[in-house]
Formats: C-alpha cells, structure tokens, sequence
C-alpha cells in the first residue's frame, strides 16, 4: 500500500523523495530501469524526510525490531530503529554473519539466493518491521518474512521506499502488509 | 588514547556489547561482532551519538561508509550532522559511473568504488567503518576521495585492532576509534598466531602475544 493512498496524500515530503531517486537504464542488464537511492542519501532533506515518514509510522507500533536486508537496507534501518528505539537486526547473504545463523533460500530468476540472521537476534513473540530500498517481485522480503516467523517473530509489516509494478495493487506480501513510499521514476523518452 | 578513568562512561557498555566471535573468518582471527551493539539500543545511541557529539559543528558536509557495516553506522551520523551520506561498494554494485580504487589483499587485490559526483572537490568528509584491521580498506578509501579533491577529515571506527597496524598504515590521516581491542570484561587481549600475521601479509615475525589483563 503506497503512502500517498495511506494517509500522505499530498505530502510534499513524498514527491521530493521521487525527485532525489536517480534512474539508470539498463542496470544491472538490458531492459532494467534501475532505480538509485545513491542520489536520495545525497540529499539530507530527502533523506531525513524518508525517515521521519517510517519513524512517524512506526514510533507508537509497539516494534522492537527493525530487521534490514543487505545492504540497501542497511542505509535506512538503522536510523528508523534508533528513533523509535528498537533493536536493528542484519539480515544478510551467506557467509557473512560471524556466529551460528539460521538460513532462508529463494529463487532468483536464474537459481537460488540464501538470506541468514544470527541466532538469537530476534527472541520469540517480538513485533518486527522489514525493510528494504525497493521490492520488486516481493522474493527477497518472502525470504525475510520466513526466516523471521521461524523464529516465532511477529513481522508487523514490511517497508520500502521504491515499490515496483508487479506489486502495485498489492497491499500484502505473504499475508503481510506492505508499506511504500513512492513508486519508481521513469525517464523520459524511455522506451 | 584516553585513560580508563578519563575514559567516556558510555564507552565500556558499548564494548562489552560486542561479541568476540573466535576463529571466524579462519582459526586465529577473533572476530568483533557489532551485531549485538545493534541489539543494545542504548548501546548502538551512544555509540552514533559519541560520534554525532565529536563532528558536528565542524563542516563536515560528507560521510563516506565503507560496505556493508559502514552502511549501519554512516548514515545515522550523516542525518544527525546534516552531511551526505555516500557508499563505497565493492566492485559492480553500484549502477552509475564509478571511480574505483584498487587495494592488496593477502593474495591478490580488491576494489572500492564510489559513484562519479557523489562528492565535489573541497567539501570535508569523514570515513566510517565499524573495524579498522590493517587499514587496507581505509587507505583505499582515502585514496579515492582525495583523488576528487575532497579533504579527508578523519577516519572514525568503533574498534581497531592495534596489532595490525592501520593507524600507522593511514600515515598522516588522522584515525579516531572508540574502542582499541582491549575487551572489557575478564580484560582479554587478542592472541594473534604467527599464522595470522602470515597472512596478513605482514614480513615481521613477532612473538606469539598473549597478556592477561586484569
């Protein structure tokens, strides 16, 4: 569900995120309009609106975790979780969290991908909030949402900043809600 | 470095909030986990905020944060400041026009990109990272910076590794940790192998080091 649709309609904060989000063609292959949140974190205003608008969201949600997904989510995670003061937790690709993790795969278009978190990070019953730059075809945030529930983890709600076509319209990912700032950009004269 | 009874009193709860993970990611290193300092909220505030309370007011208009434990601590520090917050990836992760700084590893090398105008010549920057080991990293980043114009201010780490010598790697670039690696609690310095320093690429033998703090 977009922010504009939930209560922000018209909030001037939304269209100057838009506006900070540069699109690059053709990345990370053909056909791809990539959208960088590289330019949004350049700009301090834009950034500083994006995480007001979580923290606003999510301040009196009762959340005691804020799970990021490397590494885009890294960028924006921690600064929501240290406002509304919940614990941040990685959840990252294989091989890169030091102690005993638990694993979650999903498909790729070609293949598989693995997401792990630490064992431990998230005790049973606590509410926790995903986030992510962007979902696209919702894979990576499935994975989160799995890897999360395992462990008798409450995922409240799923957020990003940019959300992509395939799931406009949707306002649930796996049963869960889903919380979008701005839709993606296009270029001009793009084919 | 300060000494303990100067010592910030928000800085023994922070260390004791990091997790000694040993033989991780090969035997003889003792990894320093900053997962559970994110897990310590009055922990990780402290820690963004010794370092929002060291920069602000001073001009500093960029912050650049290595990937991807640079990425948690950069950008709280960037908002609270009111600087810019930029990523330096490895290599084919970002999607626009990059520069790239080349650096050794143990056997053969790695790289370190930013995006092309992300920074300007003349603004001030500060480098975070959560460790610095042998300063490998660090120094690349640097690099690239400077070869834009930009003036590196200081490079800031929760913790450094002393053993491995970064602070002398970064030469006359100034290096501010929060934490050397001293643990807090039972006073545990860090054993380094001679196989450890091996691979680091170090040519000196030094003894094998181990000191019982009380």
């Amino acid at each position: 569900m977009f922010a504009a649709e939930n209560g922000l309609k018209g909030d001037p904060r939304l269209q100057a995120i838009s506006d900070a989000i540069r699109v690059v063609p053709h990345f990370p292959k053909q056909g791809i309009m990539f959208q960088d949140i590289t330019t949004l974190l350049l700009d301090h205003k834009a950034f500083k609106h994006t995480i007001d608008i979580f923290v606003d969201r999510y301040r009196d949600m009762d959340i005691s975790v804020i799970a990021g997904v490397e590494a885009r989510g890294f960028m924006f995670g921690p600064s929501i979780a240290l406002a509304i003061g919940a614990k941040f937790v990685p959840l990252r690709k294989p091989k890169k969290l030091p102690g005993e993790v638990i694993s979650e795969a999903y498909e790729l278009e070609y293949g598989t991908d693995c997401l792990e978190m630490h064992v431990g990070a998230v005790p049973a019953g606590e509410r926790v909030i995903v986030i992510d730059d962007l979902v696209a075809t919702g894979g990576t945030l499935s994975a989160a949402i799995r890897l999360l529930e395992r462990v008798g983890a409450q995922v409240v709600e799923c957020a990003c900043v940019i959300g992509l076509p395939e799931v406009k319209g949707q306002r649930r990912l796996n049963g869960k809600p889903l919380y979008i700032l701005v839709e993606p950009r296009e270029i001009d004269g793009c084919c | 470095m300060s000494s303990p009874d100067e010592q910030d009193p928000r800085i023994s709860k922070i260390s004791s909030a990091i997790r000694v993970i040993p033989n991780f990611p090969k035997p003889g290193i003792m990894f320093q986990d900053i997962t559970t300092l994110l897990l310590d909220t009055k922990a990780f505030r402290d820690t963004i905020d010794l370092f929002v309370e060291r920069y602000r007011g001073k001009d500093i208009s960029v912050v650049a944060g290595i990937e991807a434990r640079g990425f948690i601590f950069g950008p709280p520090i960037a908002l609270a400041i009111g600087a810019k917050f930029v990523p330096m990836r490895k290599p084919n992760k970002l999607p626009g026009e990059v520069i790239s700084e080349e650096y050794s590893l143990e056997y053969g090398t790695d790289k370190i990109e930013m995006h092309v105008g992300a920074v300007q010549a003349g603004e001030r920057s500060l480098i975070i990272d959560d460790l610095i080991a042998t300063g490998g990293t660090l120094c690349a980043a640097i690099r690239l910076l400077e070869r834009v114009g930009v003036h590196v201010v200081e490079c800031a780490c929760v913790i450094e590794l002393p053993e491995l010598k970064g602070r002398e790697r970064l030469g006359d670039k100034p290096l501010f940790v929060l934490w050397p690696s001293l643990k807090g609690l039972f006073g545990l310095h860090y054993c380094f192998t001679i196989d450890l320093i091996a691979t680091i690429g170090e040519k000196t033998r030094q003894p094998l080091r181990q000191q019982v703090l009380k």
